[in-house]
């Protein structure tokens, strides 16, 4: 028992050390007693350190209580513990030593301390050096979070200490690569900033650049003559009247410096003139006759010979001035090696982070192809297959994605709904497109101008029809949750799995109308009664069935479309609208009455469009303009799409 | 005898399929020639190539004195250098009338301002009567095309090469569908129409053929088989292999 | 055996007569000449009505008489208008700016008052600066001019693209359509120079002139029916002769109209870019009334309702589109406006501002369905004007408008 008791005795006195004075935390509180009372962010430092480095265990939970603002000082005698809340007007209070509750006592007895947020902070990051060491991983890795936000100088050693003790790998590496950054920021000589950079070349991640960039910030700034000053670690040279500098900024620069006389500016001078009216005239100058820049000069001129105004900077004056001084952005960073390095190092990254962009583009434009083909495919069974516009296409697209709505607020679970929605979005499709060819399509084979017109009909009334009963404001279509998030591959290249799933159901549907097309029956028949009705009907194919299930499966596959279509946009009655001329534009640079054709031209359009979002990316609608353009220009060139069917076929 | 229209060595291929391999053709002025062939013989296409509707792969097609190159113009402008051609159904627009037909076909500037001030002078007018009675329609001449018979649309459309006034004529199939004296009327106006000009008549009925009194040609799988009198031509074996069949 | 070409189309002067008598009742049933009878913005319904049917008359144009069926021509009416609005915007924006700066002491300089026009009108899109397109925006005759070149323009370099790669039919439609699209979408970009989605407005006041609206309403009436008789004549003249025969033609049979010897591009190219023109002339007539244009009026909807009324109207005579597009507007505005009342199913109020879409789209499929000559169709009954006994091939562009079987009645 006395061993045990003296064991602890000495692992106390040892881990205690540097803190002998003080044998309780109360006792460091107490000894910084007026600091901590005063509160004020310049002084508090040593308190903190006090505290952090006296080795007591109960010092991180002073400071989490402090900082948490639950740490209160008794009146009467002015020692620390902290508290909880307990009903309105009372608090129940621990020790700090013990971690023991104390008792339950009235507010009055106590005053809060109210760390400003300066002080929290300070707290905070000394609160980093528990956290970083602390037994439970997640604790350490919220740490590097916080660490990696707002870092200081003072957290490298502490940092630094971590690591060698880290015991878990990937921590270590977060930690080892933290520290690369903190000492890029804080390093204490340039030669080991400089060697800290060298880790990052290369490197993608967004915090490197950030940590980087601020070392390459300049301030433009003037001097004297026609030298740069030697003390300054120059970025870059200007020339006033060049591309970055103007002359007006140029010499803007220097009156902001008091290096020259202000310039007149049109309204000065208006003000100046308007000031000075003397019987109708200013200078000499009739008012009338002030309405050209000419004569406002030549009474400003006048009176400044009399002198009324201040003489303002003529031309000459400004060409001697600007000639007089020199122009140059600075680094605000001193050392030349620290710079050259940093830009060395963020030129390694732009040129991978360029490739790697280039990538997301690509996955990007991939996705925005699945999902025109994905829009397209029915129509190119029923304009490609069938030779029917059907203007009434995106409306189908639409009532698939309201049908998946509909469904979703019937079915609550995300993932049954769609399970569900998808086949039902089918078959409601299915049925429309049927009804629409029995009762309108197969009046109008002959007359594919007005199949447009009347389809059009069908699509006006189907979208009033629509608004009419969801109303004009969106309708959400969520996706399952599994379905949230993204597949990141680094910082730069990323993609949504909504996105991965539509690329999937792109590639499922191209497979199912290949596998429909060439190994079925309604293929075989579709096939022929495309190229012959009159013989295929001879053959004992009924046309009109073979028509009926085609014009079906194209809206049906529309629907489906519409569901996944739903999932990433908002669902409204314009939904299909939106989608119904780049829909035709697929199939048509495609080149109808071919599915790789489809394929083709949705590749096509959708990295053209993300293609030319990337020159422009702040305007899509000028990048869907744009795309237009070109595919009417496209169309010149190969007036029958991509992929065309040639000789007596393409049907002259 | 010097050659009107030469084609030479021209091949065409539909996917993968050649329609026409090597085929080479001559006609001169004021001549009648009738072409014949099995089907797929290609017969239409030759006439779609020298028409300008389908460019050849490969061969050359020669115009007239100065030996326009044919491959180059589009049917618009072939057509205006004096190539008339009448398809196998009766094209004629059967929205406007008999007189209308014609006189859109009346030898006249063909560019949009010119036509669109152009107004009829007496002369037009008397050609189109003349062409009407020439071809048995003078009567109709204010009639809807459309509401003709089958083979006075024939008719209509020979009328309207007519008034092209057009150096080469093609004819595809003009008896097709015609009564026994609908074919002789028929058969008169070719024969007339080829006094003046050359007169290629694709046709299938041998009979027909035979009524022309002309030189023939046959095809077969795209090139020339046999070239000659009717009666030279029918005693050619290869002829009679492919006519006939085995 | 020659007649003039009035006689041979008497419908002109029937057409004629009635449009003077309607100006002339509508006026003098106006706020302003009249006995007040009709409310001027009523008037403005009507004055627009008349535009609408412009334009019409330019769509059967080129496609009831060249089969074209172009999803394009409200883009030409609203650039019509764009053009007009830009010159009416500018305008009356420089006689406020003036108004307000004559009070200053000193007489502005030109180029602060471009300043303060550019800053009154760009202010919406947060610029002060004039785009390049503005360049002719302060002279009248200019933009006039503009009127008739931009869409002319658009319609010819358009017209040649799609005409010489020899697109027809439904891909030509969805071409048009494509350009339309492309148009809209440009012009709702701020940086396309006409306040992006703002559009240009206040177009209803003209600049100096002090008349009040129940004035400029009738005016804008007369100037429409002036313009609207000039179309029709010109339109019928186009068709009568044999330009008009030659354009049938091509709607009918393109390849035989090639054959003939005539240059179906130049043809068609002739009359793309002449009804685009006729379209342009009809919006810059139209918006002044409206009083404000933006991108939406250019969406490729517009044009399809456009080729709705014309259907509806019946194609291929002149007087069929002028027909549909006066019934289907004017109606039209009757539904949307709430004028007409609701119809109580018991279970369910069927409003028609909300119904009349859908009701307009069943109307239209049906009209497609079982009256192909829309109603202008009514008249051949009248007149007895029967479809002839026909045998042979089809009618119209590809596999023909009408079939056989139609044809024979």
């Amino acid at each position: 028992m006395i061993r045990i008791l003296r064991a602890a005795l000495l692992f106390l006195a040892l881990t205690a050390f540097p803190a002998t004075a003080q044998d309780t935390i109360q006792e460091v509180l107490q000894a910084h007693r007026e600091t901590i009372e005063a509160s004020s962010r310049r002084t508090i430092q040593p308190a903190i350190d006090a505290i952090r480095d006296s080795g007591h265990p109960a010092a991180p939970l002073v400071l989490e209580k402090w900082e948490a603002r639950d740490m209160w000082q008794r009146t009467e005698d002015g020692l620390f513990f902290y508290v909880e809340p307990e009903g309105r007007n009372d608090l129940k209070v621990f020790d700090f030593d013990t971690a023991s509750e104390i008792g339950v006592f009235s507010k009055d007895g106590f005053d809060q301390l109210k760390p400003n947020s300066g002080i929290r902070a300070l707290i905070a990051s000394a609160l980093v050096k528990f956290q970083l060491t602390d037994p439970d991983a997640s604790k350490r890795r919220d740490a590097l979070a916080a660490l990696a936000r707002n870092g200081n100088a003072g957290h490298l050693p502490i940092l630094r200490d971590a690591i060698a003790e880290e015991p878990s790998v990937g921590i270590r590496q977060q930690m080892e690569r933290l520290e690369r950054l903190l000492t890029i920021q804080f390093g204490a000589s340039d030669d080991e900033r400089i060697e800290a950079m060298t880790y990052f070349e290369g490197d993608l991640g967004v915090d490197a650049r950030a940590a980087l960039n601020p070392i390459l910030t300049t301030t433009r700034r003037v001097a004297p003559g026609t030298e740069v000053p030697a003390d300054v670690n120059l970025a870059a040279r200007l020339r006033p009247g060049g591309e970055e500098l103007s002359r007006e900024a140029a010499y803007d620069m220097l009156v902001a410096a008091n290096l020259a006389p202000a310039r007149l500016t049109n309204s000065d001078q208006r003000n100046a003139l308007q000031a000075n009216i003397v019987d109708g005239s200013v200078g000499g100058v009739p008012v009338a006759d002030l309405d050209s820049p000419a004569a406002r000069d030549r009474a400003y001129a006048a009176l400044e010979a009399a002198g009324t105004v201040p003489s303002a900077a003529t031309t000459d004056e400004v060409d001697a001035a600007l000639a007089g001084h020199v122009f140059f952005d600075a680094y605000n960073e001193r050392s030349a090696a620290v710079t050259d390095a940093a830009n060395d190092v963020l030129t390694s990254i732009e040129l991978k982070v360029a490739m790697n962009q280039f990538i997301d583009l690509t996955l990007d434009a991939l996705s925005l192809a699945s999902i025109y083909f994905l829009a397209a495919i029915g129509l190119a069974i029923t304009f490609g297959v069938m030779g029917v516009i059907n203007m009434a296409h995106g409306e189908f697209i639409m009532m698939g994605a309201y049908t998946g709505y509909v469904v979703q607020q019937i079915i609550p679970n995300y993932t049954v709904s769609i399970i569900v929605a998808i086949p039902m979005a089918f078959a409601v499709t299915f049925a429309a497109g049927v009804a629409m060819e029995r009762l309108i399509i197969r009046w109008l084979y002959s007359r594919p101008l007005e199949t447009l017109l009347a389809t059009f009909g069908v699509s006006i009334a189907l979208q009033q029809i629509a608004k009419n009963i969801f109303g004009t404001q969106a309708r959400p279509l969520t996706s399952p949750s599994w379905l949230d998030g993204q597949m990141a591959f680094n910082d730069i290249v990323a993609i949504s799995y909504i996105r991965i799933a539509i690329f999937v159901l792109a590639l499922i549907f191209l497979a199912f109308f290949l596998f429909l097309m060439k190994k079925t029956r309604l293929g075989l028949e579709t096939r022929a009664v495309t190229q012959n009705p009159r013989m295929a009907s001879s053959m004992g194919i009924n046309p009109d069935r073979v028509n009926m299930l085609t014009f079906g499966l194209g809206s049906g596959i529309a629907g489906i479309a519409g569901v996944a279509i739903g999932l990433y946009a908002k669902v409204t009655s314009e939904l299909g609208s939106d989608y119904i001329v780049q829909s035709f534009m697929t199939v048509v640079v495609g080149g109808v009455g071919n599915i790789w054709g489809t394929l083709l031209g949705a590749t096509m359009i959708g990295f053209l469009q993300k293609g030319i979002e990337w020159f422009n990316p702040s305007n899509t609608l000028a990048a869907q303009t744009y795309m237009i353009v070109f595919i009417i220009i496209f169309i010149q060139f190969r007036p029958r799409g991509i992929i065309a069917l040639k000789g007596r076929a393409a049907g002259d | 005898m010097s050659s009107l229209l030469e084609v030479s060595g021209i091949s065409v291929t539909f996917d993968g399929y050649r329609a026409i391999r090597n085929l080479s053709f001559s006609i001169g002025e004021a001549e009648l020639r009738a072409i014949i062939g099995p089907n797929g013989a290609g017969k239409t296409t030759f006439m779609d190539i020298v028409t300008g509707k389908t460019k050849p792969d490969e061969g050359k097609v020669i115009w007239g004195e100065k030996s326009t190159n044919l491959l180059r113009l589009n049917e618009a402008r072939i057509a205006q250098i004096g190539i008339g051609r009448k398809f196998q159904r009766p094209t004629v627009f059967e929205d406007q009338t008999v007189q209308a037909n014609l006189m859109m076909a009346l030898r006249n500037k063909r560019a949009p301002f010119p036509v669109l001030f152009w107004r009829p002078s007496f002369e037009d007018h008397s050609r189109v009567e003349e062409l009407a009675s020439e071809i048995g329609l003078a009567d109709e001449l204010s009639r809807k095309s459309g509401e003709l018979s089958h083979g006075q649309k024939q008719w209509l459309e020979i009328g309207m090469l007519l008034a092209q006034e057009p150096r080469l004529l093609l004819v595809d199939e003009p008896a097709a569908g015609m009564t026994l004296a609908e074919r002789e009327h028929t058969t008169d106006l070719l024969k007339e129409a080829a006094k003046t000009r050359a007169v290629v008549v694709v046709e299938h009925d041998m009979e027909f053929v035979r009524r022309l009194e002309c030189k023939v040609t046959v095809l077969h799988e795209g090139s020339v088989l046999a070239e000659g009198s009717l009666d030279h031509v029918t005693a050619n074996p290869q002829v009679i292999e492919v006519y006939l069949g085995r | 055996m020659r007649q003039s070409f009035i006689l041979r189309n008497p419908s002109i002067l029937i057409f004629l007569a009635c449009l003077a008598a309607f100006t002339v009742i509508v006026t003098l049933l106006s706020h302003a000449y009249g006995t007040a009878f009709i409310s001027t913005s009523f008037v403005k319904t009507l004055g627009k009505t008349l535009c609408l049917c412009l334009v019409a008359i330019a769509m059967d144009l080129v496609w009831g008489y060249c089969g074209i069926l172009s999803l394009g021509h409200f883009a030409f009416f609203g650039l019509g208008g764009y053009m007009v609005g830009m010159w009416l915007m500018y305008a009356r924006t420089e006689l406020i700016v003036a108004g307000s700066m004559a009070n200053a002491a000193i007489p502005p300089t030109p180029q602060e008052v471009r300043d303060a026009i550019g800053t009154q009108i760009f202010g919406v899109v947060g610029s002060s600066e004039f785009p390049p397109i503005w360049m002719f925006a302060h002279s009248f005759w200019a933009q006039m001019a503009l009127v008739v070149l931009i869409p002319g323009a658009l319609a010819l370099v358009f017209g040649w693209l799609a005409f010489r790669s020899r697109v027809t039919g439904v891909y030509l439609s969805i071409l048009t359509q494509a350009m339309t699209l492309a148009l809209s979408l440009y012009l709702f970009q701020n940086e396309s120079g006409l306040r992006g989605n703002n559009g240009l407005s206040g177009l209803q006041n003209l600049p100096g002139v002090s008349a009040s609206q129940d004035y400029i309403s009738v005016w804008f009436l007369w100037a429409s029916a002036v313009a609207l008789g000039l179309g029709y004549v010109l339109a019928a003249w186009v068709v009568s002769g044999k330009f008009g025969s030659v354009v049938r033609g091509i709607r009918d049979d393109e390849a035989r109209v090639r054959f003939l010897g005539y240059s179906v591009e130049g043809y068609k190219l002739f009359v793309f870019t002449l009804t685009a023109i006729i379209a342009g002339i009809a919006g810059a007539l139209y918006y002044p009334q409206a009083g404000i244009i933006n991108p939406g009026e250019v969406a490729p909807i517009a044009s399809i309702y456009l080729a709705v009324w014309v259907a509806i109207g019946g194609r291929g005579r002149l007087y069929g589109a002028v027909i549909g597009a006066a019934l289907v507007s004017l109606v039209s505005t009757w539904f949307t406006g709430g004028q007409v009342p609701s119809v109580n199913l018991g279970f369910y109020r069927i409003d028609w501002v909300d119904w009349w879409l859908v009701l307009l789209g069943l109307t239209f499929v049906l009209v497609t369905l079982f009256a192909p000559k829309g109603i202008g169709g009514l008249f051949d009954l009248v007149t007895e004007r029967f479809a002839p006994n026909r045998h042979g091939a089809n009618y119209g562009p590809d596999q023909g408008s009408l079939l056989e079987k139609e044809g024979r009645k």
